[in-house]
């Protein structure tokens, strides 16, 4: 209890410290803990489906009720992306591990314990290379990841706020209750003084493209299935032990995992400097505010019973299956990302526009499907990007693959379209006009490359602007655009600027 | 036994007996199972072995057997036809199951167990739920929040516990057949206090799907009856892999019925029986010493050699034994909590309304669990505590480790080992309700095999010559010897039987109100 | 009766562990969610201690060198595959409820966070 008992006579509230006159004072130390909800078929201990948005209390059984006499079987796939997770965040693999009971009462976990590991988890002691953005690499220490399963959902109803505080009562749906979940932890992040936010940001993040990429989650922050909770405490410049620190819960967007340490850092510093101390609690990151606010003071009585899961045998994961899992581990996407960027010839710029744009995989499909490496990016980055945003998709969303795009370049690359009818092909597609061939046949958006047809239009042209044709019989060649302009306007810009522009020259007998 | 079928003699077979007659249509099933019916009827006010009797279940489910049989199908096993009761812990779908307490009152399970399943594809009948300790915690069946069930062999004794339900339906012949659960000894001391057999598999050997949980490193279900054959006849039935435990044991029901055929024709004869030195002596009743004595001899005499062996941390298993369970039980008995099933307590004495979840819960747990229940979860929830693990859980898990090597050491010298089940005869009801640290002393001779995980059973070996009362000899296999051990059950059972012209179970006095 | 008694020579938990307090008393139901009358905790009290001095001379043989048994069966890689199997009907499901309340389990207000 002293954490908690001591601070209650200093202040423990007072004015937010600006972000940079903090870090003047104080060194930032973080611990970042996060779940992530497995992709597997079944939850982890029993068969009911790991489905998001089901009606209430229909994938439940005895099992994740908790009825009497019930017992539980581990997910051999759970194990097997438990395994991955750990691979891939270089982690010792466990000789052997076992499953604890973390003994504790709370409505939503229908056993009143949850299933988890305590001293022996099954991944330990690795680290995860993070790209803070402008290419410096930092590199987080991971203590350990292990296997756990998630709770229920309550719905506090009534009261004021409809949060829990004034509820009248709540309602509870065990769906979500046994679905498999691996927490990643942290050892304490030091040294990262003013960019802890980023760093807390980009680790994340990084985590997520990790997941995604080994395919063992949706990591859909919006709907929880990867949830973190930053753990943060002050140390002056001068001090050499760790600050008392606070937990902010479920923090929901990569933005606000950026927003939730930054504002810490402020509030804490506040109090310090006010000569308060802080609170060793639970803290709700607010999106509305930007702001955490407190929640539960975490009392040193909080005592959970951890012993060995007794209806469960130990997990002793085979050397040789362990080794085959570490040999197919997928590119990790920062290497992946190295290795394009290289092959591509891109900028640093360049490639960090297309991934802040999700589009590193669409322009890598494109060029497998024909296009150039600047093509495919010029598409995608610039006029799609726009298309996109105007639509309030992503990229991946636009109606119109990478085939297409690659087929729109390669008829721009052998002159059949021009720039602006291209973006029209493209405008065609995306407005569900069919592929390419289809848009250019129904708008009939072919390049005119008949030079009769051309000649006619140029003659016309002339006799229109007899003034300018003279201009440039007398060697002004930039009159020769406005003719061009003329003769595009006549052809609805069917045709290739640069013929029209010769045979211009040509009529008027000059030289080019 | 005499295998007369006139409906009043029906209840006094063996399960043996019985099947073979219904198999061969000398009598139906249903007339087995309303002879069973009768007999409940007309006693069970008396002995109390039943919480709930599923009558019309039971006889429908006779009736098929029947019409099975009538169709000239095979009969689904060895036991068609024949009845049993099921201990109130293994859950059976639509049949109230309250585990004895108040907690579960009106329950009724959405599932059945593995155990309940297999029974029930045997074309075995349930014919209803017998009484226990509450969540099986206890040595009398006092604890059972639904009043205590009462000796056959003497009304205003205890019939040993957990199960003592499951043992009393035995001794009163209401059913030839039951299900018990053995934790420290649940299966049998109640078989050593009402002169009944009981046997506890090797760990593993029989499913716990289904059957609410008490300590779950320790439990196991087992088969009860009166006579050897029976028993194993029934252990086939239940035991055997059931993936939905993790901790079944991946192998198929051992062939216990040939074990006992062995032991019936060819006895023990080069047979190495050990007699554990810790196993009796101080704190054994002098008539429970007198006839394991007696049995020893009869062992002897039946071609067995006698060993003795040294088990020397055995005294510290009761000490590890009451800190591993009351640990695990803290943790399994969490569930019951009032949200989503069983009894909650919502107002308070006063009629006021008891406003948040968490003071629900406790309000529910305080009052729907009784003295000994809430005892035990106070008693593991320290154990388990930060700073105390160590000293308690974690030394009491090494205590296992060293009764294991104990067991391993001595069965180096022996096939079997023997000792009394329980140290003393049936005692009064209400003698030890107020101690429990005597209570505890009951199951002194059968916790060593539950930390070990080994498999042990109680047959009859004679009347107390002080007490008058069944005593029970305990017989010890090694892990997965419940061959070795059935033999040895079996032969001493055939030499008993031979010298005495009478089993002990054929001893117990026909009750007031009897047919 | 020798086999739960401590047996005073030896060195023991027991030997130094001082008496439970009824606060501790009170603290342990509270983890257990057992609301106790005050006789109740007076008499946990006493038999806890009672109990709790016997069964502490287990930590007499514990040595280090001694592995914990958690299991009487040795088996490890027990698992399940990841395949669907039906549970429970929606309506079995909340059938033996105290309450409900649209298609969900229904209960008191819950004062505590979640963890
Ligand atoms: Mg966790
Ligand atoms: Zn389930």
């Amino acid at each position: 209890m002293n954490d908690h008992t001591a601070a209650t006579s200093p202040p423990v509230e007072a004015e937010l410290i600006d972000f940079d006159e903090a870090l003047e004072l104080f060194d930032p130390v973080m611990g970042l803990e996060v779940h992530v909800e497995l992709g597997t078929a079944t939850k982890m201990f029993c068969g009911c489906p790991n489905a998001f948005g089901a009606a209430p209390n229909t994938n439940v059984c005895p099992v994740c009720l908790a009825l009497p006499g019930a017992m539980p079987t581990v997910n051999a796939q759970a194990v097997e992306y438990a395994t991955l997770i750990g691979l891939a965040l270089n982690c010792e693999i466990a000789q052997l591990c076992r499953f604890s009971r973390k003994n504790y009462f709370y409505p939503d976990m229908p056993k009143n314990f949850q299933t988890s590991q305590y001293d022996e988890p099954i991944a330990s002691n690795g680290h995860l290379d993070v790209d803070l953005g402008d290419g410096e690499i930092f590199r987080v220490e991971i203590e350990r990841a292990h296997m756990e399963e998630d709770t229920g959902k309550s719905t506090h109803v009534g009261g004021l706020t409809g949060r829990i505080h004034g509820a009248e009562y709540s309602l509870l749906d065990y769906n979500r209750a046994g679905v498999p979940l691996v927490e990643i932890v942290t050892k304490p992040i030091v040294g990262t003084g003013k960019s802890a936010p980023v760093v807390a940001r980009a680790y994340v993040a990084a985590l997520r493209d990790l997941l995604l990429t080994l395919g063992v989650s949706d990591v859909r922050m919006d709907q929880g299935s990867l949830r973190c909770d930053v753990n943060l405490s002050l140390m002056r410049k001068d001090a050499t032990e760790f600050g008392t620190r606070t937990e902010t819960k479920n923090v929901n967007s990569l933005r606000s995992v950026e927003r939730a340490a930054r504002h810490e850092i402020s509030r804490q510093a506040g109090i310090l400097e006010a000569g308060g101390s802080i609170v060793l609690e639970t803290r709700h990151f607010d999106e509305a505010t930007g702001e955490t606010g407190s929640g539960r003071p975490k009392e040193t009585a909080e005592d959970y019973r951890y012993f060995p899961e007794p209806d469960l045998v130990p997990v002793v994961p085979d050397r040789e299956w362990v080794e085959t899992l570490r040999a197919g581990l997928p590119e990790l996407p920062w290497l992946r990302r190295a290795r394009l960027q290289q092959d591509w010839g891109f900028t640093d710029l360049e490639m960090r526009d297309l991934v802040a744009a999700d589009g590193v995989v669409l322009v890598e499909q494109t060029v497998a499907a024909g296009a150039t490496p600047g093509e495919a990016r010029s598409w995608w980055n610039a006029y799609l990007g726009q298309r996109a945003n105007e639509r309030g998709v992503t990229l991946t969303e636009l109606p119109i693959t990478p085939e297409q795009v690659a087929a729109v370049s390669a008829l721009v690359r052998d002159g059949a379209l021009n720039a602006k009818l291209a973006r029209q092909v493209i405008d065609g597609v995306l407005a569900g006009e069919g592929e390419p061939q289809d848009v250019i046949a129904a708008r009939g958006l072919a390049v005119v490359s008949d030079d009769a047809a051309l000649q006619t239009a140029v003659d016309e042209a002339l006799a229109a602007q007899p003034a300018i044709a003279e201009k440039i019989r007398s060697g002004k060649l930039q009159a020769v655009g406005a003719v061009v302009g003329a003769v595009m306007k006549a052809t609805r810009g069917q045709a290739d600027a640069g013929r029209v522009r010769e045979l211009v020259l040509s009529t008027l007998g000059v030289e080019g | 036994m005499s295998a007369v079928s006139t409906t009043s003699d029906l209840t006094r077979q063996t399960a043996a007996e019985l099947a073979s007659a219904i198999a061969s249509r000398e009598v139906s099933a249903v007339e087995v199972t309303r002879a069973h019916l009768d007999r409940i009827d007309a006693v069970d006010t008396d002995v109390h072995a039943f919480l709930h009797v599923s009558g019309e279940k039971a006889l429908a489910a006779a009736a098929a057997v029947d019409e099975s049989l009538q169709r000239g199908e095979a009969p689904a096993s060895p036991l068609a036809g024949v009845p049993l009761a099921l201990k109130d812990i293994v859950v059976q779908q639509g049949v109230p199951t309250t585990a004895g307490s108040k907690i579960l009152e009106g329950w009724l399970p959405p599932y059945d167990a593995t155990v309940t399943q297999r029974l029930v594809a045997a074309g075995i009948v349930i014919l209803g739920k017998t009484n226990l300790d509450e969540f099986a915690m206890g040595s009398s069946t006092e604890n059972s929040a639904y009043g205590p069930t009462r000796n056959p062999w003497d009304l205003t004794r205890i019939p040993g516990g957990s199960g003592g339900g499951s043992a009393a339906a035995l001794a009163a012949f209401e059913a030839p057949l039951a299900i018990g659960t053995d934790t420290g000894g649940s299966i049998r001391q109640p078989a050593s206090v009402t002169g009944t057999v009981g046997a506890k598999p090797t760990y593993g050997g029989v499913s716990r799907y289904g059957v609410i949980a008490l300590a779950s490193s320790l439990d196991q279900v087992g088969p009860c009856a009166r006579t050897v054959l029976d028993t194993a006849m029934l252990h086939e039935v239940i035991a055997g892999h059931d993936p939905r435990d993790s901790t079944s044991i991946p192998q198929p029901a051992p062939k216990v019925v040939d074990a006992v055929r062995r032991g019936q024709t060819d006895g023990v004869a080069g047979m190495r029986i050990g007699i554990v030195k810790q196993l009796g002596g101080d704190g054994y009743q002098a008539g429970v010493s007198e006839s394991f004595a007696k049995a020893v001899a009869t062992l002897t005499a039946a071609g067995a050699e006698i060993v003795e062996v040294d088990c020397p941390h055995f005294e510290y298993g009761l000490a590890a034994y009451y800190l591993i369970l009351p640990s695990e039980c803290s943790s399994n008995l969490a569930r019951f909590d009032a949200m989503r099933y069983g009894l909650r307590v919502e107002k308070r004495p006063d009629g006021t309304l008891i406003e948040s979840a968490e003071q629900v819960m406790a309000a529910t747990r305080g009052q729907g669990f009784g003295a000994e229940v809430k005892r035990r979860i106070m008693l593991g929830t320290y154990a388990l505590s930060a700073g105390y693990y160590d000293a308690y859980y974690g030394s009491a898990q090494k205590v296992r480790t060293l009764i294991r090597q104990d067991f391993e050491r001595a069965y180096e010298q022996a096939d079997v080992l023997i000792s009394p089940s329980s140290p003393v005869t049936a005692f009064a009801i209400g003698e030890k309700a107020d101690d429990p640290m005597a209570m505890y002393l009951n199951d002194l001779a059968t916790i060593p095999g539950s930390l070990a995980g080994i498999p042990a059973m109680s047959v009859p070996s004679g009347i107390a010559s002080d007490t008058g009362l069944p005593v029970g000899l305990q017989i010890m296999g090694p892990a997965l010897g419940e061959l070795p051990m059935y033999r040895v059950a079996a032969a001493f059972e055939a030499a008993y039987l031979a010298e005495h012209g009478t089993l002990v179970p054929d001893l117990a006095p026909a009750l007031e109100g009897a047919p | 009766m020798s086999a739960l008694q401590d047996s005073g020579s030896e060195v023991s938990i027991a030997a130094q562990q001082p008496a439970l307090t009824r606060d501790e008393v009170a603290h342990l139901a509270h983890l257990a969610r057992l609301q106790l009358t005050e006789s109740e905790l007076d008499l946990y009290r006493e038999q806890l201690d009672v109990v709790l001095h016997s069964v502490a001379r287990v930590s007499e043989i514990a040595t280090a060198d001694v592995e914990p048994t958690t299991h009487a069966v040795q088996l490890v890689n027990v698992y399940r595959e990841d395949v669907v199997v039906p549970g429970l009907e929606h309506a079995a499901a909340l059938a033996a409820a105290p309450a409900t309340d649209e298609g969900r389990f229904r209960v008191p207000q819950i004062l505590g966070e979640e963890e």
